[in-house]
Formats: C-alpha cells, sequence, structure tokens
C-alpha cells in the first residue's frame, strides 16, 4: 500500500506548526532588540546560568523529583492491586481511579485550595476534634501534594498496564521453583514491569518540572518554579528572549532525560495510555 | 493481607475522591467560608448558570474540543496510513516529528505558538485556540492508529485489489474497520485532551475567547469562588454518567471486547 | 462497532443538549446582521455586571465581550503583543503614560462623551495625560494595610509592621511588581518612584528578608482570605478593603504614616480597537451617575464623578477608608513610568524577589 502521500498534508502542518514555531523560540533566545535593532547575543544565555535562575530550576528538579517518588511508591501497590484482581470488580476500580483524571486539571488543584486552607476543611475537622491547626496551604508541602494528586494516575496506569500482560505462567513458574512471594517480586514482576514504570515516570517527572499553575494556585506566588518564570517572562515583563532562552534549556534537558529514559524501553514496551 | 490491599485501596480511593467530593458538598454553601457549613442553598447554580463568561467558555471548550478532534482524526489517521508505508529513514523522521509535541512540556509549545501566531500577525483568538488544538491532537492521533495498522495482515487489501476493488473502496471498506477501534481511541484522546488543556490555550487564546479551563483560573485568581464547586459538582455528575454509560455498553456487547477503558 | 457509534452518538447528543440550552453564546458565529463585538479588558472583580447588561439593553446592536486581567502588567503585553483586539481598557497612572509614550493608545474623541462633564475638576490634567486626549477617569484609591483588629493588637501606622517577625506567615503581600516594590521603598523612606539602583536594590534586599514572614502574594483573592481571617495582614487596594471590612467587623484599614501610592484608573482605547465608535458609547455609558454610583456600590472605590459623589450614602463619602483625608494623603505618591532602562531593573529586581 505505497500511500505515504497521503500523509503529505500531516508533514507540512507539523513543519508549519511545530518546527517553524520552535525555530522562533530559538531565533529570540539568540537575539535581543537594541535600540530598535536586532542583534544576536548569548546574553539570555549567560543570565539563565545565574545563581537566582539555577536556583529556581534546582527547585523545580527537587520539588519534581519527590513527587515523582511518591507517586512510585504510592501508585505501584495500586497497580499491583489492581492488576491482581479477578475480572469482575477490575473495570469498575479501573473506572473510579479514572473519574478523578476526567475532572479539569484546573479544578482537582482548585480542591485542595478548599481543603488545605488554614480556614478550609482540613483545618475545621481538627478544631472540631480538639487538635491543633496545621499550616499547610502555600507550602512545599501543598505543592507536592498537588502534583501528586493530579499526577498519580499517570503513574498507575501505564504500570497496570504492563502487569496485567504479564505472563501469569512466568509468575506460577517461579513458585513453582520454590520462590516465595518477595522473590517472585523482586526477579520476576517487578523487571517485567519496568517498562511501565520508565513509562509512568516519564509521564509523571514532566509535567511536574513544567508546571506552574500548582505552583501559583497551591504555592500562593511565593513558589517560583521553571513554568513560573517563563510564563512571567513572557506575559508580564514581556522579555521574549529571556524567556525563550530559559525555555530553550529546559526543552532540552528535558528531552536529554527523555532519550536517557527510552533507553530503557527499546521494543517500545512502555505501556503507554493506549 | 487481603484485608491490608482493600485497606490501602481503599485509603487511595479516599484520597482521590475527597478533594472532589469536598468541593461538590460545598457547591451547597450558603456560605463562602471554605472550612464552615452555612446552609444549604442553590443559589451558586443559579450564579453559574448566568454567568455568561462560565457559559461562552463552554460553548467555546466543547466547539475547540470537537471540531480539533475530528480534524485531528481525519488528518491522524491519514498520515498514519501514509506513515505506515514509509520507508526507514523517511518514517522515523517523521516519527520523530510526531513525538516532539507529544515529548515537549505544554508550556514550551503554547509560548512557540503564541510567538508564531504574532510573527505571522495573526490575531489571538479563536482560529489560533483552534490551530492550536488541532497541532497538538494529532501527534496523538496518530499513535493510537499506528499499532492497529501494524497489526494489519497486508494482505487483505492486497486480496481485496485482486477482487477488483478501487483503492478508495478497498480502504474504507477493509482497512477502516480494521483500524477503527485506534481511529475512534485516538479521537476521544484528542478530545479529552482538547478539553482538560490549559497551558496551551492559556497562551494562544486572546480577544475574550475563553475556555472553561481558562475561565475556571481566572475566577480561582479573584478568591473562593463557590460558583466553581457548582461547576465541578455538574462535571463530575457528567463525566461520572458518561463513562459509565460508554463502559457498560462496550461490555455488554457480544463481541466480548475488553471495557473502553482499554488499559 | 456498534458500540463505538452509540458511544459517539450520545456524545454528539449531549454536546448538541449543551449547545441549543446555551444559546451559542460567545463568538459571533451566529447572527451576522450588524452586531458589534466591543472587547472589554478590565481588571478582575472591577464593574457591576449589571452595568454591562444596561449598556448591551440600551444599545441592542452591540455585544460586550468582557476579559479580566490581573495586574497593569498583564494587560499591558496582551495589548502590546498586538494579538487580541480589545476595545477598552482601564490601565493606572503610569502605565497610561507609557502606553501613550509608546503610542499603543487612541485619541478618544472627547464630543463622543459628553458625560464628561461629570468628571471633577481636579481629576482632570493629571501629570500622565495632560491634555485629556487619551483617557477618561473610572475610580481612583489607595494602596494600605487591610489588619484584623482581633489579630493584630498594635497600632499600625507604619509599613515596618508587615516585616515583623511576630506576623510570621500571617503577612499577604501584593503579587504586583510596582505595589510590593513601592511599599519597601516608602518603609525604606524612598519614593516610589525611585530610579536609583542603590535603592532598589535596599528595597528588594527587605523584600527578600520579608519572605519568609509572608503567607502568599496575592492580589484578588487577598480579600476572601481576609474576610475569611487566614492572615492578619494584607496589602491591599482601598476598595478591596472597603468591601473586605464590609463582610468582617473585624477588619480596618490603614494608610501607613511613611505615605503610600494613590492611583488612578482610566479607560483608555487601545490601538488595537476595531470599534472605536461603540467604545466611546461604553466609555460615555460608565460615566453615566447611575452607573457610575452602581459600580462604586458594588466594588468599593472612589468615584472621580461629582454627579455620583452626590447621589452617593452620605456616610459613603465620610468613609476615610474611599475618600482618604488630606492628611491621609500627604505623603501618597501617584506612581510615574520610569522610563524603559529603569522598569527593567524593577522588572529584574522583582523576578529575583519571587525566585528567591
Amino acid at each position: 500500500m505505497k500511500k505515504t502521500w497521503v500523509s503529505y498534508p500531516y508533514i507540512l502542518w507539523m513543519i508549519i506548526f511545530t518546527i517553524v514555531p520552535l525555530l522562533l523560540v530559538l531565533y529570540y533566545s539568540f537575539t535581543k532588540t537594541e535600540d530598535g535593532s536586532v542583534v544576536f547575543t548569548l546574553e539570555n544565555f549567560r543570565r539563565v546560568l545565574e545563581p537566582t535562575y539555577l536556583k529556581v530550576l534546582w527547585r523545580s528538579v527537587v520539588l519534581a523529583f519527590i513527587s515523582t517518588v511518591v507517586c512510585f511508591i504510592v501508585g505501584y501497590p495500586v497497580a499491583m492491586i489492581l492488576a491482581g484482581k479477578d475480572m469482575s470488580d477490575k473495570s469498575i476500580l479501573v473506572l473510579l481511579l479514572v473519574v478523578p483524571m476526567w475532572m479539569n486539571f484546573l479544578l482537582r488543584t482548585y480542591a485542595w485550595m478548599t481543603l488545605l486552607d488554614r480556614k478550609g476543611v482540613i483545618n475545621s475537622i481538627l478544631g472540631a476534634i480538639g487538635l491543633p491547626q496545621v499550616h499547610l496551604l502555600y507550602t512545599d508541602f501543598a505543592v507536592i501534594l498537588g502534583m501528586v494528586y493530579n499526577f498519580l494516575p499517570f503513574m498507575v496506569l501505564p504500570i497496570y498496564s504492563v502487569l496485567r500482560k504479564i505472563d501469569r505462567s512466568l509468575i506460577e513458574a517461579a513458585e513453582d521453583l520454590g520462590s516465595d512471594s518477595i522473590t517472585v517480586f523482586r526477579k520476576v514482576i517487578f523487571p517485567l514491569s519496568l517498562p511501565g514504570v520508565v513509562s509512568g515516570i516519564t509521564m509523571v517527572f514532566m509535567p511536574a518540572v513544567t508546571t506552574f499553575i500548582i505552583s501559583k494556585l497551591l504555592g500562593g506566588s511565593q513558589y517560583m518554579l521553571i513554568g513560573n518564570l517563563i510564563e512571567d517572562q513572557f506575559m508580564r515583563v514581556y522579555d521574549w528572549n529571556f524567556g525563550s532562552a530559559i525555555s530553550i534549556i529546559m526543552m532540552v534537558l528535558i528531552l536529554l532525560s527523555m532519550g536517557i529514559m527510552t533507553k530503557y524501553d527499546k521494543e517500545g514496551a512502555g505501556g503507554g495510555l493506549f | 493481607m487481603k484485608a491490608l490491599k482493600r485497606i490501602y485501596l481503599i485509603i487511595i480511593f479516599v484520597f482521590l475522591y475527597a478533594p472532589v467530593l469536598t468541593l461538590i458538598v460545598f457547591s451547597f454553601n450558603d456560605s463562602k467560608s471554605r472550612g464552615h457549613w452555612g446552609g444549604f442553598t442553590l443559589k451558586w447554580y443559579g450564579q453559574l448558570f448566568k454567568d455568561r463568561q462560565v457559559m461562552s467558555s463552554l460553548y467555546n471548550t466543547i466547539i475547540i474540543a470537537l471540531l480539533s478532534a475530528l480534524v485531528a482524526t481525519i488528518a491522524g489517521t491519514a498520515a498514519a496510513v501514509g506513515i505506515h508505508s514509509m520507508k526507514k529513514v523517511l518514517k522515523s523522521f517523521v516519527m520523530n516529528l510526531t513525538y516532539l509535541p507529544v515529548v515537549n512540556p505544554d508550556i514550551v509549545t503554547g509560548i512557540s505558538l503564541m510567538i508564531l501566531f504574532v510573527f505571522i500577525k495573526l490575531d489571538l483568538g479563536f482560529t489560533t485556540l483552534l490551530l492550536a488544538h488541532i497541532t497538538f491532537n494529532i501527534p496523538y492521533v496518530v499513535l493510537s492508529v499506528l499499532p492497529k495498522l501494524k497489526q494489519l495482515n497486508k494482505h487483505m487489501y492486497e486480496a481485496a485489489l485482486d477482487l477488483g476493488a478501487k483503492p478508495l473502496y478497498a480502504f474504507f471498506r477493509v482497512i477502516l474497520p480494521e483500524i477503527m477501534p485506534g481511529v475512534v481511541t485516538g479521537f476521544l484522546l484528542a478530545f479529552t485532551l482538547s478539553l482538560d488543556d490549559f497551558i496551551i490555550s492559556f497562551f494562544t487564546t486572546g480577544s475574550g475567547v475563553s475556555t472553561l479551563s481558562i475561565t475556571i483560573y481566572s475566577m480561582a485568581r479573584l478568591g473562593v469562588s463557590p460558583k466553581i464547586n457548582a461547576l465541578s459538582a455538574l462535571m463530575f455528575i457528567v463525566v461520572l454518567v458518561l463513562l459509565l454509560i460508554v463502559n457498560k455498553r462496550s461490555a455488554t456487547n457480544g463481541r466480548n471486547e475488553a471495557p473502553l477503558i482499554n488499559i | 462497532m456498534k458500540k463505538r457509534i452509540t458511544a459517539f452518538t450520545l456524545l454528539l447528543l449531549a454536546v448538541a443538549v449543551t449547545l441549543s440550552a446555551c444559546g451559542s453564546p460567545g463568538s459571533d458565529s451566529g447572527e451576522k446582521t450588524e452586531k458589534v463585538t466591543l472587547n472589554v479588558f478590565n481588571w478582575g472583580d472591577y464593574i457591576d455586571e449589571t452595568v454591562i447588561e444596561d449598556f448591551e439593553a440600551k444599545y441592542p446592536h452591540i455585544k460586550v465581550v468582557y476579559e479580566t486581567y490581573t495586574t497593569n502588567e498583564d494587560m499591558y503585553v496582551k495589548i502590546k503583543t498586538g494579538g487580541s483586539d480589545y476595545d477598552v481598557a482601564f490601565p493606572s497612572d503610569y502605565m497610561i503614560k507609557r502606553m501613550i509614550d509608546e503610542g499603543l493608545l487612541k485619541e478618544i474623541n472627547m464630543d463622543n462623551i459628553p458625560n464628561y462633564k461629570y468628571i471633577g475638576d481636579q481629576f482632570k490634567n493629571l501629570s500622565y495625560d495632560p491634555e485629556n486626549k487619551y483617557s477618561v477617569p473610572y475610580l481612583w484609591g489607595t494602596v494600605g494595610i487591610l489588619y484584623n483588629k482581633t489579630m493584630v493588637t498594635e497600632p499600625v501606622d507604619s509599613w515596618k509592621i508587615l516585616w515583623d517577625e511576630k506576623y510570621a506567615k500571617q503577612i499577604i503581600m501584593s503579587d504586583s511588581e510596582r505595589d510590593s516594590i513601592g511599599v519597601a521603598l516608602k518603609m525604606l523612606g524612598y519614593s516610589m518612584n525611585s530610579k536609583s539602583i542603590e535603592e532598589l536594590e535596599e528595597a528588594k534586599q527587605k523584600l527578600i528578608e520579608q519572605k519568609p514572614l509572608v503567607l502568599a502574594y496575592a492580589v484578588d483573592e487577598a480579600k476572601d482570605m481576609m474576610i475569611a481571617e487566614s492572615a492578619a495582614l494584607a496589602v491591599v487596594w482601598s476598595g478591596d478593603a472597603l468591601i473586605a471590612m464590609n463582610e468582617n467587623e473585624n477588619l480596618a484599614y490603614a494608610i501607613p504614616k511613611e505615605g503610600s501610592n494613590y492611583w488612578f484608573d482610566s479607560m483608555v482605547i487601545p490601538h488595537t480597537c476595531k470599534h472605536k465608535e461603540e467604545a466611546e458609547l461604553f466609555i460615555n455609558f460608565l460615566c453615566e451617575p447611575e452607573m457610575s454610583l452602581k459600580n462604586v456600590n458594588y466594588i468599593g472605590y472612589a468615584t472621580p464623578n461629582i454627579e455620583t459623589m452626590k447621589l452617593l450614602d452620605p456616610d459613603k463619602i465620610t468613609n476615610s477608608t474611599a475618600y482618604p483625608t488630606a492628611e491621609q494623603l500627604a505623603n501618597c505618591e501617584i506612581f510615574e513610568y520610569p522610563g524603559d532602562e529603569i522598569n527593567k531593573v524593577y522588572n529584574r529586581i522583582w523576578t529575583e524577589i519571587k525566585a528567591h
């Protein structure tokens, strides 16, 4: 079926709307406007390397990393439990897992504001049973919680997907050979689930590093993460050159880490969402 | 052990649902307070429907999602068909091109598109929003349809041609039905992504054209807004009902295929 | 195959129902006949929505699409990139000056604004638009400290209280560059329009020191937070303070003795405007005493409209939060645009403070 030409409109579209914009970003990052004319400069990139901004980058990476780890620790057992269930319960449970994910992302983040506020639901409950109030909203904790909440399904689903496909007979064989469940897990299940894990980590880490809404709403605008920095430069400060430079650096970092990740997933066995 | 598993799952589900359910409960709260109950009322729902910004952004969101998903599905399916018959080098180039918007952080896609539109002096508004949504949707359709094409029996198409069918007829009658699950998944995926998108829409819209996510964001930044709670309650019910219906239908279908949420 | 079609049909049905319910508001794809869409770009929570309805009732051929922003800087970028065709905007003093200098505003034909006569003379010929060619005053006010009398035991008369460790995590600062940097400058005894890099760096240091004490940087959210008593002190605009005080009697507003900012927001027509006549109709409409009265009662700020003031409740005029005394205004300054170079310094400093 030699129908390659059918995809040419698509290729054209992608070039116009994906490649060209990125080239423009690159262009902006290497230039600045001085007295009305555009000059080539490395100033923007130099600025990104200033300690203030490196700190922002670091903070984003750390928060995203913590969130990813928490998602993994919390989510892996969920995937395992779901994968191990028999047919009748399973689809309903998976459905229930997915429903919150279908709620709007903004709403899910806003929901936590209601719970975590100093005068919100959690503190009300604590107050009612006589426990002291806790300061939750507008802290690191709130931001991480927001990230974990929003991205947990993205960790669970790929792992679940891969776990489900594991050939039961492999597990049975291991058990027949005398392994206890912990060894079965360590030597058979976990290694086989790795593609799903990698997929999950990727799908959590990437949005976590680049988000700006969670830090703005749940962090009280105090936490400037890379996403906030970029948004700020483009929408408030109007320094598109600097903003572009930051974006390029961030994009390169992400693509690099993705590249490393996919080395683990050569055959594309990673359980994506489809 | 079983009990432990059960408890753990319950905790997780409580964690997942508590915020949403809290929002829903408080949508009936007469007081604007986030922690205290002031009495039962339906006034926030009334205000929600009267709010022209919310209504118009709801309209925009659905239209954009439908249109962009449709266009993306058609373009994406065609693209997948084309890519499937490509030679190694071209194929790998195009696949990388396809992966780019998927892998790229939303914020970079958003600002790059904004820069593009400003550069070609295209006013930010409904058109640019639509273009942006189509752009990030097509790759997902391609990625949904391609696996199905790979699973296809190559010889069916040739057999159809041998039997005298014209290529287009053969495509619609032979190939399309086989890849249909992928096409539909792609469409639904595109539709969902479009509905839920915030960051890319945020940067590529203007002139008062708002999507639901953007409106919620503006409302959230104004302070406590129980209208948002009312909106959440309604959305939750719609989503739940839709998912239940779709899932039920696919499960009880004689063909014994796994539920739509086939993960 | 069948189930997919069913799912699809259900989806389309749901959509069709929603659409007919909404009656397709939003884009002007529906009625083509002469309906003009007026794009109004304003601060959040800065108009009584019924005023818009009244306007549309009076001029049925105009449909108002209303969008909001949270700070002058946000508005500036959107208008500068030219990507959106806003017809009316409401910038503050210094921003108006900047936009005039950069050619971002269209001159308003004052003949089309007969209601301009209601604006008090003290609000005309201000430094940012000396010939009154580009702006029509909308509302004015001050910046001050909104505080909870039950949570703050000492008198609130100086900006220094916002640096008091006693109130750690009970302080809300303004998420607006000029406002917060201005507060720090005033506290140090400098002008809010300082162009000295040393003074600005000092202000930056102070704001960085303050960061651990700050609960959040907020603009519009601050008033709900104060009403709910989530914090003890907040830097707010006078109108927000009034609204908050109405909802919670424990709140009070003070303008510190070092002085503060006193600002004017005016209606302007950006260069992107596509419907100038309708824009001028809108501006004129908002100057009608009754309309202005509705707005003032809803949002709380002070009006520059003399006729409206006559219609106000007497206790509103004597309310010093909305209408400060000359004594309170003594040390207050109007923001000025410091010029592109120094503006970049302000931007950089604010970014560094937030990034810290």
